[in-house]
């Protein structure tokens, strides 16, 4: 019974090194191993093709200038004695970035499914399954993080002012939170649904109602009665609060 | 010992449509089997049920003692998979490829370095390794994928239609490859509908049709089984049809002859089924001799896998190939595959 594949006879006479290999009880290891590889994927992705990544900086931006300048004329302490319009939008677009593109996280498990790529993660002996979603996961919640501080810096050059350090942890926790939990509910998607035309369409249909029904752009108070109830409902009004992370702003002086 | 493979009573259905009815097959460690069959036959749904893609309906798969289906995590530890379809991350280089491949068998990294390394030579990729795989042709592909494949050192290496749209070239390369990793002790599945290819490299052959194993055992006993060797003879290199039939005419009064078609498609050559014997050949010549007929070419060979195949089906795997064309549901094979 062989174990080894006697490659030497071919290639190189150097020695080979390991055995074969054994279903090992480095189980923490093994999934931390895969969840690395997984991730560095990723990331070599993005690093050549960082196109996703411009974008989805240039759009929050974009929603800060355009939405700021919309609502320019609102009364003032309508959000609150300390806070502008770009406050709270800020923390608005901050919230909405992070679930855009988490909600994204399962486009490129639905491509590996469609194109056989996931085939060869499945026919592995990976520790756990769940490294692939880890894998995403982290992958994810680092984008929106690095888009957070590109809104909040963005925000404090438009007149909004930087959080105080409280303030930057709070936001972090809530990206990392939604973030953690929207790519959970998008790789369910990329599984369960049959195609990535099929997952486009639910990211769209969701995308974009959702910010307009949240209190991401507006406060309850501006809103009719039915829509406030659906804004109560809505996961995007439940980032532990645009006023308590702007609260903490230093507002200039 | 444990055979490398032992599948018994396979069954599986998708929906209405049966893609296995009942699939039994047993490898032994060291040699390549070859699994031959037209399109929709039930080949790769057996290697995917083999390499834990997806679950039969009932019966029993063993990877070296081991059921897939209890312990699907040990068995892939055993097995390396290359599917028909080549899914390669485009933007990775050939190397990023196989550093990832290496982490999700826990291949520490020393040794995935060096094993990287070893099979970049071992398939004639080291120039290429630094490429992206996106800018990779076809053979190359393939030829990266195998390595894919092998870098955890299988027991056995599963492959489904390795060859298929490959250049000449690059099937050679396929070939030979396996036929060196037969020699250092690795196991081979290949699943192909090239007649020649399984000809040319299985030990043991199982041929399957419609879900159904019709066949099975060498290539050899599998020919004897048909009986004849078969005889092609041109007269001319296009010969006129009354000189073929006065040759036909003669050569059926030769005692060992057993049957003749006149073959118009090809300027009227005979092939003959004759009852194998040493004479054959020298026998033919004289009749035409003293006929004072002349002689293009002749040449004898024994029965193809495809006069196997005909045997117990009574179509040509041509044939079959047309009907499962025709019949092909792209839409319904990528639901099956996609997991």
């Amino acid at each position: 019974m062989k174990t080894e594949i006697n490659w030497q006879q071919v290639a190189s006479s150097s020695t080979e090194v390991a055995a074969t290999p054994q279903l090992s009880d480095n189980f923490f290891g093994e999934l931390l191993q895969e969840t690395l590889a997984l991730t560095r994927r990723l990331f070599i992705q993005l690093q050549r093709r960082p196109s996703t990544l411009v974008a989805g900086i240039i759009q929050p931006v974009m929603w800060l200038v355009l939405f700021g300048a919309l609502f320019q004329n609102a009364p003032q302490g309508l959000f609150g004695a300390t806070t502008n319009y770009g406050q709270f939008l800020a923390a608005g677009v901050i919230v909405f970035t992070a679930f855009a593109g988490a909600l994204n996280a399962g486009l490129p498990v639905m491509f590996d499914r469609e194109f056989g790529f996931l085939n060869r993660l499945l026919v592995a002996p990976l520790a756990s399954r769940f490294s692939i979603v880890f894998a995403s996961a982290i992958f994810i919640i680092s984008q929106s993080l690095l888009q957070a501080s590109v809104i909040v810096a963005a925000a404090a050059f438009l007149g909004a002012g930087l959080p105080n350090a409280v303030g930057l942890g709070a936001i972090a926790l809530v990206v990392f939170l939604l973030a953690l939990g929207v790519t959970a509910i998008s790789l369910g998607l990329a599984f369960a649904l049959p195609g990535h035309i099929e997952l486009i369409a639910v990211i769209f249909v969701t995308n974009l109602p959702l910010l307009f029904a949240s209190t991401a752009l507006a406060p309850l108070s501006f809103m009719p009665q039915w829509l406030q109830v659906i804004a109560t409902l809505n996961p995007l009004s439940y980032r532990s609060n645009q006023f308590v992370i702007f609260t903490y702003i230093v507002t200039g002086d | 010992m444990a055979p490398a493979i032992l599948i018994e009573n396979l069954q599986k259905s998708y929906g209405k449509v049966v893609a296995i009815q009942d699939v039994s097959l047993l490898v032994q460690p060291g040699e390549i089997f070859g699994l031959l069959g037209p399109n929709g036959a039930g080949k790769t749904t057996t290697l995917r049920i083999l390499c834990t893609l997806t679950t039969p309906d009932a019966g029993k798969v063993e990877v070296s003692g081991i059921s897939v289906l209890k312990y699907p995590k040990l068995a892939r530890q055993k097995l390396g998979y290359v599917a028909q379809e080549v899914a390669l991350d485009k933007i990775l280089t050939g190397i990023e490829l196989l550093q990832l491949q290496a982490a999700l068998y826990h291949i520490p990294t020393a040794v995935a370095k060096e094993r990287i390394n070893k099979v970049l030579d071992l398939l004639g990729l080291q120039e290429y390794a630094n490429q992206k795989t996106g800018t990779y042709s076809g053979g190359l592909r393939k030829r990266l994928d195998l390595a894919a494949g092998l870098l955890h050192q299988p027991d056995v290496l599963v492959l489904d239609e390795p060859t298929v749209g490959l250049d000449i070239e690059s099937r050679f390369v396929v070939w030979d490859f396996l036929r060196q990793l037969r020699a250092s002790g690795t196991t081979v599945v290949i699943t192909s509908h090239y007649l020649e290819e399984i000809d040319a490299l299985a030990d043991q052959v199982a041929i399957i049709d419609s879900g159904l194993v019709i066949a099975a055992g060498t290539p050899s006993q599998l020919k004897d089984q048909v009986g004849g060797d078969r005889i092609t003879l041109r007269i001319r290199e296009f010969s006129p049809s009354e000189e073929a039939d006065k040759a036909k005419y003669l050569l059926e009064q030769l005692p060992f002859v057993q049957e003749i078609i006149i073959n118009k498609a090809q300027g009227n050559s005979l092939n003959l089924v004759v009852t194998p014997q040493s004479e054959a050949l020298i026998s033919i010549q004289q009749a035409l001799n003293n006929a004072s007929l002349p002689i293009f070419g002749i040449a004898q060979s024994r029965p193809s896998l495809d006069d196997v195949y005909l045997a117990a089906t009574g179509r040509t795997l041509m044939d079959a190939e047309l009907a499962a064309i025709a019949n092909f549901d792209p839409k319904a094979k990528k639901q099956q595959n996609m997991r």
